[in-house]
């Protein structure tokens, strides 16, 4: 009859618990104690390592993650993992917005229509084109001492 | 024997149990199915509508019917409807409810109720977003970029409200599938001896369940700062629009891959059995499979190149990009291996799997154009992308999805529609689509920027060709409707196996009893294993044959 | 187990099931994944923290000032409690100790109530200073740029925290009333302890909101 009764029970004892509890009541106390410290730019990151610790003993203990089948961590950290790329990727953005300063770096190609600035009848298509024609071997001579 | 089959005829999950209220609180998921058919049939008929009238509007350079706030509605309705109501639950809602537990010989999904929750939880966000039009009509386009979107007069709020209330129905799908896929197998069928359409499904589950949640907070982010002014998104309260667009196309880049995968999964299919020959690669599928949904997560600023994000994401977002060709192309190439030599049979599902292959490859293909930095600069908001994106969700997408309605069409409704008319269909839809799309991809590189009611005279040509190839597309979408709807009244009955395929959906009746199958189904062969089982059969018939 | 209590425990097994261990399982498996889907939910709103923290550190340090480091302390308590008494109502229906369940459920049950009335007090009080989302800020005294948005992002957490703290009342108080109507043994127990799953989760996502608020170093 006990073939009936589903297998995945894992029973953990009192004990338990009550040492996760009381890890996680230090974890706390420890967490609020060192904010009162100044670790400089590692602040958030000792921050976040306690929490970290804390998440692994609720996920591991009170979750059973570490007890049950692997494939829930797995799914768990595909979900953490998940979140890492979101706020990576998008970090990777923001802040590094306005990196290149178009003034501050030169031009890839000089020649490029764009800094023929002394080149002022661009009124029409047409015109464009063959101000740029004319003033390109003009400005070829006069840019590249100055990028050699 | 004829009164076996009769009474296998009564006891059809179509007939039994009967009456309306059975349909309306049904748990069977072929029901459910079904129930998602006609939703997203009734949503592509609108989006169809709203399609039509765009393309009516562009026939000349001036006003044609509605005047450029009311274009501004019809392309962002035809955008939202199709996305949202259509292609996102087009191939896992609908057909994906419907064969999943056949081809893995289960009774039904994992959690029934869940299913029958996110067909009603459909509805109610397909009514939310409808009744956008009643109070206004959105006109942000289904991007609901800020800050226009938090700014604009327009129904925004419902729409939105909608495409919320539509992501949990997806993710409801996509929890029941990923559950389903690993628990109620049947015995003897391990991972890989899973046909691959379950593999496409459950890739597009993982997609379903880890994108649609930024997608959720995405949309109440824009609806709290619509109605409140939290100010995350409006650049004069400090907040960061472009931050929007990371949010929204990390979900829904990834979402391009829900409506693609499980396409790739019919396809796999078709092209198996109507080469009659073993697929080729597949592990390698399967594999790609779980690679375009991994890569599909780190690619999404690849619609963000002229949005003013920095200068090195947009360069990480380029070079990822190029990674998604991968697999997309060793799927393209096992495909065609899988063709080679084979015995192919030229019938209809067939014939919207070579069109999938020929137009997805160009959507792919021009997929790689967009993604290069520099060309993007150039061809961003233009009808290249439209075309683009045309390509690969309707060329692709689409295609799929008829291939695969009229590849299980017979085992649905237990009736064969008529394969003349079907080709004749298939011949007007790829034509049209083609004179429809292509010319966009001319236009587009000749600089016709998207979302104008009006434009120069330059287009008028490409414009008027392109509206005139959208009636010959809308045209073969009618005939399909005529002969589909006749075959379901005076079609002949259909056998068990028309296709002489392999899976397990095949080994129950057409249509399939309430309860699927007759006895515990337990794995006898792989689902490509034609090299084995086609000689036997042919054995078979010729041993009939003889004995006659 | 004698038979009689076995066709008993049957009766929750559905027909697509073969073993109520499968049945568990699959159950257990469509939770994770519907947790998964809750982590990225609150992920968008950790995002959202990430890029404006990085963008304006000082003025994330001077508003966190403004928040009550010791009320914050006591509810992180509170929900480590409540996710031990909670981890323990699922472990008493392991041994069948009913009794024991019940007790445990309501304790669970009302740590969450307190968890939620100290919000309250928290709320109020910066309604009242004015220390509010976006165009409804209007405290003065906070330097640095766009002071509101420390505001906005805090709201918008700890709110969509709330409201799973509210949605997971109504979880246990539903498996509540069915632990007193008998629906479970030490056989079948699932809800319990799927509704355990996700009451971890709320304290889970708490564990890191609290470090990320009130704790700015």
């Amino acid at each position: 009859m006990t073939s009936q009764a589903p297998t995945h029970h894992h029973i953990l004892p009192f004990r338990t618990y009550m040492l996760v509890t009381a890890g996680l009541l230090i974890l706390t106390a420890i967490t609020v104690g060192i904010s009162y410290m100044d670790f400089g730019v590692f602040n958030l990151l000792v921050a976040m390592a306690v929490a970290v610790g804390k998440a692994a003993l609720v996920a591991l203990f009170f979750m059973h993650l570490k007890y049950d089948n692997k494939i829930y961590l797995m799914v768990f950290m595909v979900a953490l993992l998940t979140l890492g790329v979101l706020i990576f990727l998008t970090l990777a953005d923001t802040m590094t917005r306005g990196d290149i300063d178009i003034e501050e770096t030169g031009p890839i190609n000089p020649r490029a229509a764009m800094y023929l600035k002394d080149t002022t009848s661009a009124a029409t298509p047409d015109s464009l084109v063959e101000g740029r024609a004319d003033t390109a071997a003009v400005d070829t001579t006069s840019i590249s001492p100055g990028e050699e | 024997m004829s009164t076996l089959e009769k009474a296998i005829a009564d006891t059809n999950y179509l007939k039994d149990p009967p009456g309306i209220k059975n349909w309306l609180f049904t748990l069977d998921h072929k029901r459910i199915g079904v129930l998602y058919l006609y939703g997203i049939m009734a949503s592509f008929l609108l989006g169809g509508i709203f399609a039509m009238l765009l393309r009516l509007e562009l026939l000349s350079p001036d006003q044609v019917i509605v005047d450029a706030d009311t274009y501004n509605q019809f392309f962002t309705l035809h955008g939202a409807v199709m996305i949202f109501l259509f292609i996102i639950p087009s191939i896992p809602a609908a057909l994906g409810n419907f064969v999943l537990p056949l081809m893995i010989g289960a009774k039904d999904v994992a959690f029934p109720r869940l299913n029958l929750a996110s067909w009603y939880i459909y509805v109610a966000g397909a009514i939310i977003c409808l009744y956008s039009i009643v109070a206004g009509g959105a006109d942000t386009g289904w991007t609901f970029y800020t800050p226009y979107s938090t700014q604009t007069s327009t129904a925004v709020i419902s729409l939105t409200f909608g495409a919320f209330v539509l992501g949990f129905s997806s993710i409801f799908t996509g929890i029941n599938f990923i559950a389903t896929i690993h628990k109620l197998r049947a015995p003897g069928m391990s991972w890989f001896k899973m046909p691959l359409m379950v593999w496409a499904l459950y890739a597009t589950s993982i997609i379903q369940v880890m994108a649609t949640p930024v997608l959720g907070i995405t949309l109440v982010l824009l609806i709290v700062e619509r109605a409140f002014g939290i100010g995350i998104f409006d650049p004069a309260m400090g907040g960061d629009p472009v931050l929007y667009q990371h949010f929204f196309w990390f979900y829904s880049h990834p979402a391009v891959y829900i409506m693609i995968l499980p396409a790739m999964g019919i396809i796999s299919e078709l092209i198996s059995t109507f080469s009659h020959k073993k697929i080729f690669g597949y592990k390698m599928i399967a594999f790609s499979s779980l690679g375009i949904a991994f890569v599909s997560f780190l690619v999404w600023g690849h619609h963000m190149f002229v949005s003013g994000q920095s200068e090195l994401a947009a360069m990480v977002f380029s070079f990822l990009t190029f990674f998604v060709g991968i697999p997309s192309g060793i799927k393209v190439f096992n495909w065609v291996a899988t063709m080679y030599k084979g015995s192919i049979e030229l019938k209809t599902p067939m014939l919207y799997a070579l069109s999938f292959l020929f137009l997805f490859t160009i959507g792919g293909f021009t997929g790689i154009v967009l993604g290069s930095l520099a060309v993007d600069v150039h061809l961003h908001d233009t009808y290249f992308i439209v075309a683009h994106f045309h390509y690969v969700m309707m060329g692709g997408t689409v295609m799929a999805f008829l291939g695969g309605l009229h590849y299980w069409w017979p085992k649905m409704w237990g009736r064969m529609y008529s394969e003349f008319w079907a080709k004749i269909s298939l011949a007007l839809i790829f034509i049209g689509f083609n004179a429809t799309f292509f010319t966009q991809f001319i236009m587009g590189s000749q600089g016709m920027p998207r979302r104008y009611a009006t434009y120069v005279d330059t287009y008028h040509r490409l414009h008027a060709f392109s509206t005139y190839g959208s009636w010959v597309l809308g045209l073969g979408f009618v005939v399909m409707a005529v002969y589909l709807i006749h075959s379901l009244f005076k079609g002949s009955k259909a056998p068990a196996n028309p296709w002489r395929s392999l899976t397990m959906e095949w080994e129950t009746t057409s249509p399939p009893i309430t309860h699927n199958f007759d006895r515990p189904m337990v794995l006898e062969h792989g689902p490509y294993d034609y090299d084995v089982i086609d000689p036997k059969r042919r054995l078979e018939d010729h041993k009939r044959e003889v004995s006659k | 187990m004698s038979t009689e209590s076995t066709d008993k425990h049957l009766d929750f097994l559905e027909h697509h099931f073969s073993t109520p261990q499968q049945q568990a399982e699959s159950a257990k498996l469509g939770m994770w994944v519907f947790l998964l889907t809750e982590i990225l939910l609150f992920g968008g709103l950790f995002l959202a923290y990430a890029v404006y923290r990085s963008w304006h550190p000082e003025m994330f340090y001077n508003a966190h000032l403004f928040l009550d480091r010791e009320l914050g302390t006591f509810n992180t308590v509170v929900l480590i409690i409540s996710s031990l008494t909670m981890a323990l109502a699922i472990r008493s229906m392991q041994l069948g100790k009913r009794k024991q369940t019940i007790w445990m459920l309501v304790a669970t049950l009302a740590l969450a109530a307190v968890f939620l009335v100290v919000k309250y007090f928290e709320y109020s009080h910066k309604i009242h200073l004015g220390q509010l989302p976006g165009k409804f800020y209007t405290f003065d005294g906070i330097e640095g740029n766009n002071p509101h948005v420390f505001f906005s992002v805090y709201f918008l957490m700890t709110g969509l925290h709330g409201i799973h703290v509210i949605g997971g009342m109504f979880a246990i108080g539903w498996v509540l009333r069915r632990t007193i109507r008998n629906d479970f043994s030490s056989a079948y127990y699932t809800p319990i302890e799927m509704t355990g799953l996700y009451w971890h989760l709320v304290d889970l996502v708490w564990i890191f909101l609290f470090p990320l608020f009130y704790l700015i170093g």
